[in-house]
């Protein structure tokens, strides 16, 4: 009886765990400020182990984040040009790469604020919701914008983060496009460099 | 003779810069070169710039800000030529009147009490101004110590040398309302804010560090996008989002 009772509890914890994580606001400058206001509290929480924070900035980025279409962006025009089975093998591991380098610069996070600024509906497909981050250690603030896709009105997705003007999506992007200029545009080769970085 | 020489320079100088500035930004001008001067430059980094930023940023944080506004109040006399030569006279008065108060009030810039009362210049060299005047920014290419640069910006680089009243009173010697220094001046203060600018972005560096296949191009995109944004201040993305459900 007492094992139902501690599984009941596991199941209902996990749930209002996860339901936590992921009921955010339709609302595209809503979502992001619940989104960041959830991520600055789990982040900031001392009884969480580093593993525990990884976990959770996994799970958030895969439900918040277009990592698909992320991927697509990056890979640049050679997406229209590579096999269906090459693009889907590089999607694969792009998804890993993107969750072990966001885990990576997150983990080592400071205490900030956080504020919504404004919003700019850009099109029926796409909202910037301008924000700014006052580092705790007293440097400068820093201006975030984030480009939310917004085609299921419903479901908000992040498809990039502008740091003070530079778009991270825009920098992998041409990251990329170096790496598959200097092997031949082969889309197996920038899988290969991938592949290497998860794995290290 | 020597005129002709002079003038003959000249003109092969004109027609290099003309026909390397019609290349697009991300073309290379020199890439092997450019990733043998950026290894380089990342040990300068490892060995130099790094260690003593970090240093820096244990300083108080009184005088790193101090520091910092001093530097940054030098940075904006550059700003007053090139506003004016850009036609943007809003941005002029904003430069003008920054450099007036900082320098007297805030103490020969060391406290910022023109941001209080609404002024807030933009940094304007002669490479925004040449693009202002539409003129391409070449290919790129990365100088030893100086870092990632175009054709454009390199040769605006040299020419703000010679428009920037605080080079003019120091570089050149010069003096300026009874004002003069020397080079060593001048390049003091631009080693600092090569120090302070870099301790400022420790973090961010080392999270592009640590995240980059390929640090070089990584680099090469932050830079060309800061530039663009600075000399825009536009977003050029927006048809390429659009178009990737297409």
């Amino acid at each position: 009886m007492k094992k139902i009772v501690i599984f009941l509890l596991i199941i209902l914890f996990s749930y209002s765990y996860s339901a936590k994580i992921y009921a955010y606001s339709s609302d595209p400058e809503q979502f992001i400020n619940e989104l960041v206001m959830d991520a600055i509290e789990k982040l900031s929480n001392k009884d969480l182990t580093k593993d525990q924070k990884a976990d959770f900035i996994s799970e958030i980025a895969l439900e918040n984040v277009d990592i698909n279409a992320l991927g697509l962006y990056t890979l640049g025009e050679i997406r229209k040009s590579s096999e269906k089975e090459d693009v889907a093998r590089y999607q694969s591991i792009f998804k890993l790469y993107f969750l072990k380098s966001l885990t990576s610069r997150l983990s080592d996070y400071s205490s900030s604020k956080f504020e919504v600024t404004g919003a700019e509906k850009k099109s029926s497909n796409y909202t910037i919701v301008n924000t700014k981050v006052i580092p705790g250690s007293g440097e400068p603030e820093i201006k975030i914008d984030w480009r939310v896709y917004t085609k299921n009105p419903d479901k908000p997705l992040i498809r990039d983060l502008i740091v003070e003007g530079l778009s991270l999506a825009r920098t992998q992007k041409e990251e990329f496009a170096s790496i598959l200029s200097s092997n031949d545009n082969d889309i197996n080769n920038l899988i290969i460099k991938l592949k290497e970085f998860v794995n290290n | 003779m020597i005129k002709k020489k002079i003038s003959q320079f000249l003109l092969l100088l004109i027609l290099s810069f003309s026909i390397l500035s019609n290349a697009k930004a991300t073309e290379e001008c020199f890439e092997d070169l450019s990733r043998s001067v950026f290894k380089f430059n990342m040990a300068f980094d490892n060995m130099i710039l790094e260690p003593v930023a970090k240093g820096y940023n244990k300083l108080p944080e009184q005088i790193k800000k101090g520091t910092s506004n001093f530097t940054s109040n030098i940075s904006t006399f550059l700003s007053i030529p090139n506003t004016l030569l850009q036609g943007n006279f809003k941005q002029f008065g904003h430069a003008t009147g920054s450099v007036i108060v900082n320098t007297s009030i805030g103490i020969l810039g060391f406290f910022n009490p023109a941001e209080k009362i609404g002024l807030k210049p933009h940094k304007e060299d002669v490479g925004q101004t040449l693009a202002k005047y539409g003129i391409g920014s070449g290919c790129y290419f990365v100088l030893p110590i100086l870092g990632p640069t175009t054709v454009r910006d390199s040769f605006g680089l040299l020419a703000d040398t010679y428009i920037d009243p605080f080079a003019h009173i120091t570089l050149r010697e010069n003096e300026l309302f009874g004002v003069s220094g020397n080079s060593l001046d001048y390049y003091s203060v631009r080693g600092t804010n090569a120090i302070d600018f870099r301790s400022d972005n420790l973090i961010s560096f080392e999270s592009l560090e640590k995240n980059s296949i390929d640090l070089y191009s990584s680099l090469k995109s932050v830079y060309l996008q800061n530039r663009e944004n600075k000399i825009n201040n536009s977003d050029s993305s927006q048809a390429e989002w659009e178009n990737l459900d297409n």
